[in-house]
């Protein structure tokens, strides 16, 4: 219980670079941190206690009632493809906008008003 | 880079392939697959740009080769699907034979259809994609502001 | 058949980019052939009775993934292929001045894959990856021309999204950890055996944040002013067209309707946020005097209307909200590409330096007027009678409140596009634009295809015409948990 509670902590502090900092990067980096706890929140949920790697040693042996949950790990390994790929075009406009404005600063990045 | 760096990287870059090429190929049978084993396959080419600097690099391994392979991979991957297509449903598993439970030997390396052809062609598209990005950020300079 | 939406943009998408630098004319030719063939192929499935489905990879139906074309999925399909058939046909005289456009269309197909998915698969997994995907080629189109305000706005839109879709991804592990499965029939079927009011209530609140912020509901609307002005216009068309209502009201619908069942609290949900958006959209296009601005404002507005008639949840409201939804899509995406043939042409966007364009360029000025009327509810256009149509739904469920404010902000509608129209259109004409064209003919050509389209859509009232198009989508909604027992039976 006390894993899903600071995956939880992970998450709001997350959301607090997001919503706090000042820096592009800084928000960057905030939403990649995002992304990790719900990754360890869909790990989380596939475990069960003393059970196994999901993977077959021969045919019968181990038995798919002591395994962990595969299609939570499928899952994880689609949203890091997908956080990755939003990460890349994240960092190309950041380095854009610093040769466009000058500056990384969101308080002087604001053409757009009203 | 340091004389030491660049001798070591001389030994582990082809390591790191070879790493990245048996997770690519044990896909099927253990932990692995396309994706991980192509971001490893990228990270080979990675090292060998970061000791020794990108004209080193890019003699080799063109811009050409690099954006022919993210195509390459993509294309490769939709024409499997769509040859499954015309056997039955859209990424059906064609080298199945009817009646038969397993396709090939059991825990074998050529067995399992499709699944290691689609890991090659994810592993393409991936590598070179990552690797891509890799070189569009370093070659790219910052130009005049405003 | 259902996987064909999916796979040809895919593969010319893959093509454009694999030989598109080589060679221009195989990015362009595909740029407008793989739209139009796609349309044909979605009027064509139109008046199909039962329920197609169609399982990837022959996997059997809890294990993989299904894609389902039921009347709901069947009445979005057309709309969105035939307006990116015009946009994409607008677009190829517009991204002259611009470089690399290859990828422009290579981007633009994958779009219309992910649009195409997004409404017709059966996995709730699969959805969230559709609509990430369709996210990112917008994120990279908005920044296209690589100017200021357009990377500021890009980055913006990009952060919001990225974090509401964070906010559907923990909804969607809560769903699995208490259904243990992705299919969306499956866990419509296995929430109506155990029901848990606090999960799904929680889920409820998760899933209005993220998909709300995708479709612009106002508390999560501050993305779209800025996204929607500053894209080249043809993928401003696409974006308040259809990419709001395909990956937004959508999956809204699909969710909300067909997987956990229509409640008072939804009910309540759907016509609070939809007043609030009606009344915060319509004020503040008062004041803007950006062309591409009030437009993007009046988008939340008309949303707005279309929230709030779903959520009377009477049949009359149902096919109402349809109604509305073709009817914007259509006017909405003439008025972004006629505000685009303008900016091409003249190359400025405020309105106050614009003015007597009526004599100059009058094929943009009357499809401009046609939408803009279309919008605003005057007849004989088919804004209209969806208008009527919602504000009867409302008086019939005995919603006062929300008629007299449907009225009141209509009258305010009608306001804002009659100062678009005298700015930009009738009025003096300043003598700096003394010597500027009519638009191109491929300019043309989609928009007076549009334009056809928004005085033709009123016959979708006749009964004949509606029972083919719009009675089949409102009996998916109003039949609730009939998707799951339609999907799985098959």
């Amino acid at each position: 219980m006390v894993e899903y509670f600071l995956c939880m902590v992970l998450f709001c502090l997350g959301l607090y670079a997001i919503l706090i900092k000042r820096n592009l990067i800084k928000i960057i980096i905030g939403l990649a941190i995002m992304e990790y706890a719900m990754n360890l929140f869909f790990i989380l949920l596939g475990y069960k206690k003393g059970a196994t790697v999901p993977i077959f040693s021969s045919l019968t042996e181990p038995h798919p009632e002591v395994m962990v949950d595969p299609v939570a790990q499928a899952m994880v390994v689609a949203n890091v493809v997908i956080g990755l790929a939003v990460t890349f075009i994240l960092v190309i406009i950041a380095i854009l906008i610093y040769e466009k404005y000058g500056t990384f600063d969101i308080r002087d990045v604001n053409k757009l008003k009203g | 880079m340091t004389v030491i760096v660049k001798t070591v990287t001389r030994y582990t870059d082809v390591l790191i392939l070879m790493f990245g090429m048996y997770f690519i190929f044990n896909g099927h049978l253990t932990h692995g697959g396309g994706f991980v084993g192509g971001i490893i396959v990228a990270l080979s080419f990675i090292h060998v740009m970061l000791a020794f600097g990108k004209e080193v690099a890019l003699k080799r391994v063109t811009e050409r080769i690099i954006k022919l392979c993210v195509g390459l991979g993509a294309i490769s991957f939709l024409l499997i699907g769509i040859i499954g297509f015309t056997k039955g449903a859209f990424l059906y598993n064609f080298f199945r034979k009817p009646g038969v439970d397993y396709i090939g030997e059991p825990f074998s390396l050529f067995s399992s259809g499709i699944m290691p052809l689609m890991n090659v062609a994810i592993c393409l598209a991936v590598a070179s994609g990552f690797y891509a990005i890799f070189i569009a950020l370093v070659v790219y300079k910052i130009g005049k502001r405003r | 058949m259902l996987t064909l939406f999916i796979i040809i943009p895919l593969f010319g998408a893959f093509v454009i980019f694999l030989v598109g630098k080589y060679s221009k004319n195989i990015s362009y030719f595909m740029g407008w052939i793989v739209p139009a063939f796609l349309s044909v192929l979605a009027l064509s499935l139109v008046g199909t009775k039962e329920t197609l489905t169609y399982q990837i990879g022959g996997w059997v139906q809890p294990l993989g993934i299904t894609l389902v074309g039921d009347g709901l999925s069947l009445f979005f399909l057309p709309v969105i292929n035939i307006i990116v058939f015009a946009a994409a046909v607008f677009s190829i005289p517009y991204i002259e001045k611009y470089t690399s456009k290859w990828i422009y269309f290579a981007l633009f197909l994958v779009m219309q894959a992910s649009m195409n998915a997004v409404v017709l698969t059966g996995d709730i997994f699969n959805l969230f990856i559709w609509i990430e995907v369709g996210g990112l080629a917008s994120y990279a189109l908005v920044c296209y021309k690589v100017e200021p305000e357009a990377l500021e706005s890009s980055f913006k839109y990009a952060v919001l999204n990225s974090v509401g879709l964070l906010f559907v991804l923990f909804g969607i592990g809560l769903l699995y950890a208490y259904t243990s499965t992705l299919n969306m029939a499956e866990i419509g079927r296995i929430l109506h055996e155990r029901p848990n009011l606090k999960l799904v209530g929680f889920v409820t609140v998760l899933f209005f944040t993220g998909f709300g912020l995708k479709s612009a509901i106002v508390p999560f609307h501050s993305w779209l002013p800025d996204a929607h002005s500053s894209a080249p216009s043809p993928v401003s068309a696409l974006l308040s067209g259809v990419l709001i209502k395909s990956l937004g009201i959508y999956t809204l619908l699909r969710i909300m309707f067909n997987v956990f069942g229509f409640n008072l609290y939804i009910s309540k949900l759907f016509i609070f946020l939809g007043l609030l958006s009606i009344i915060t959209g319509g004020i503040l296009a008062i004041y803007q005097k950006d062309m591409k601005r009030l437009l993007a404002y009046s988008t939340i507005s008309q949303v707005g209307y279309i929230i709030f008639s779903f959520g009377l949840g009477t049949p009359l409201g149902m096919f109402a909200g349809f109604f509305h939804l073709v009817n914007h899509a259509a006017a909405k995406s003439l008025l972004f590409l006629t505000s685009g043939a303008v900016l091409h042409v003249t190359g400025e966007r405020e309105m106050g330096k614009l003015g007597g364009l009526r004599e100059k360029m009058p094929v943009t000025a009357f499809t401009s007027m046609v939408g803009s009327m279309s919008v605003s509810g005057v007849p004989p256009f088919g804004g209209f009678w969806s208008k009527l149509v919602i504000i009867i739904a409302a008086v019939q469920a005995r919603e006062f409140l929300g008629a007299s404010v449907a009225v009141g902000i209509s009258i305010v509608t009608l306001a804002y596009y009659l100062k678009l129209q005298k700015n930009v259109f009738f009025g003096e004409l300043k003598p700096v634009w003394n010597n500027i064209k009519e638009a191109p003919w491929m300019m043309c050509f989609s928009m007076i295809l549009l334009a056809i389209l928004c005085i033709g859509l009123g016959a979708l009232l006749l009964p004949g015409v509606r029972a083919v198009f719009i009675t089949p989508a409102v009996n998916v909604l109003a039949g609730g948990m009939q998707y799951c027992n339609a999907v799985l039976r098959i």
